[in-house]
């Protein structure tokens, strides 16, 4: 056996472990709407040819990525404008320590009070990026070098170009991190808010009705369906992070 | 027109660091503050900058002076190269130039963090130096540099006060005389002129 195939089984080992164990305790169930077994689920995943398999996966990274542009593009207004308020810094901080201890699911309960079922996964995302980007942001510009601000204040730049060459390139790394720690959050989030929403054309709709009418086999396919995209939506955003980050800071 | 400093006090944690200073410092030409470590000198250069404030007296400077510093730390944005770091200092300087005045013609493209200190602190000189202003404040402009190096320094420093005030900070008095300074000793006390 040469390396390259020791490698590969070496890398796949967990994997086989893991599906011999669920085949097991398959076995030692024996029901197959408590646990379908490996084979049932691989078979499920033949929906993949069907257009509603992707009409339900566009439309959920959609909700997704909304929330995740506008939980950042919201926690960063946000830090910047505490930053230069302390009022509103007094305000804005404590409210939303509350967001980040509150569960999800009670703001997701709430919200389909007030807005579309399709809309709420969207907010829940949003609710999830908001603390953690916000926090970190936050954390990057009371960090900024003091000394280097004096250097600014002594060559007449503006705010502005204060910021653009200063505190900016000082917050990205925090900023970077929390965008990181955030995708997969955001993910979750809005799956578990379609779930309980069930808006049409969602991967949490149909994971409600997998439930519904118990084909176990059917919600996991589709858990597993959410597992691949959260690893490799996390995986892309990593490689792009670190490359912008390395273009800004070089190092 | 001179900068003119009334009666200025400072003091940090309950320590006074200056104490009722007076002080008139000429539109140009070179003025060392001399004295220990601890007595005040970057404390008050931090004032006259306009850094700090005082908790007495006051500063009173020309409308517009601008102030070219190089402090003890290179503050050197760690993020632009060295070619980069000295185009702060405005438009129409060329980095080479200047580069190769602090004797690192090979250093424009390396990052801070790929400079030593000694390498570090003359980019942030040459930065100074570079930037068209009416008052230069060297705060131990050759400290951590050899020498030989140390005298090819204030050699450049000589050749670009021009028509500037320079405030040096230093311990070294040759230094002071090197470059022509009036010397104000430090730890201050009564009016200085």
């Amino acid at each position: 056996m040469n390396a390259k195939v020791k490698r590969a089984l070496r890398k796949a080992f967990p994997l086989i472990f893991w599906l011999l164990v669920w085949a097991a305790c398959y076995r030692a169930v024996g029901q197959d709407l408590l646990l379908a077994s490996p084979l049932q689920v691989a078979r499920r995943f033949a929906f993949m040819a069907e257009a509603p398999f992707w009409r339900c996966v566009g439309m959920s990274l959609w909700r997704t990525a909304a929330a995740y542009m506008l939980g950042m593009i919201i926690a960063c207004a946000l830090a910047v404008a505490c930053h230069l308020s302390k009022l509103l810094d007094e305000v804005i901080s404590p409210a939303l320590l509350v967001v980040r201890a509150t569960p999800v699911a009670s703001f997701i309960i709430l919200a389909l009070v007030w807005l579309s079922s399709s809309n709420v996964p969207i907010l829940a995302g949003v609710l999830m990026v908001v603390p953690v980007v916000f926090a970190n942001v936050r954390e990057g510009i009371t960090s900024t070098d003091p000394q280097l601000l004096e250097m600014a204040k002594l060559f007449g730049w503006s705010r502005l170009k204060t910021w653009r060459r200063v505190v900016i390139p000082t917050v990205l790394p925090t900023f970077v991190a929390a965008c990181q720690a955030c995708v997969g959050l955001c993910f979750k989030a809005t799956i578990a808010a379609e779930v309980i929403g069930v808006p049409k054309n969602a991967i949490g709709t149909q994971l409600y009705t997998s439930k519904i009418y118990l084909e176990t086999d059917n919600l996991l396919a589709w858990t597993l369906v959410v597992i691949i995209l959260s690893l490799v939506i996390e995986r892309l955003l990593k490689a792009a992070f670190e490359r912008g980050l390395r273009r800004v800071h070089h190092a | 027109m001179s900068i003119m400093l009334e009666n200025v006090s400072r003091s940090f944690d309950g320590r006074q660091v200056l104490k009722n200073v007076n002080m008139t410092l000429p539109d140009k030409g070179a003025v060392c503050f001399f004295g220990p470590s601890g007595c005040g000198k970057t404390t008050l250069l931090r004032l006259i900058c306009g850094l700090d404030k005082p908790d007495e007296g006051k500063i009173i400077l020309p409308q517009g002076t601008r102030f070219a510093c190089h402090f003890q730390e290179d503050r050197l944005l760690p993020w632009y190269t060295a070619e980069e770091n000295l185009r702060l200092a405005g438009e129409g300087i060329d980095p080479r130039v200047w580069l190769e005045k602090v004797l690192l013609p090979e250093a424009g493209k390396l990052y801070p963090n790929e400079l030593s200190g000694g390498m570090r602190r003359r980019v942030s000189l040459a930065r100074a130096l570079a930037y068209q202003s009416d008052v230069l404040v060297l705060d131990e402009p050759v400290r951590e540099l050899d020498e030989a190096t140390a005298e090819k320094m204030l050699e450049l420093i000589a050749q670009s006060v021009g028509d500037r005030l320079l405030i040096l900070v230093t311990h070294d008095r040759s230094q002071a005389e090197k470059l022509g300074c009036r010397v104000i000793e430090f730890p201050l006390g009564g009016e200085m002129a």
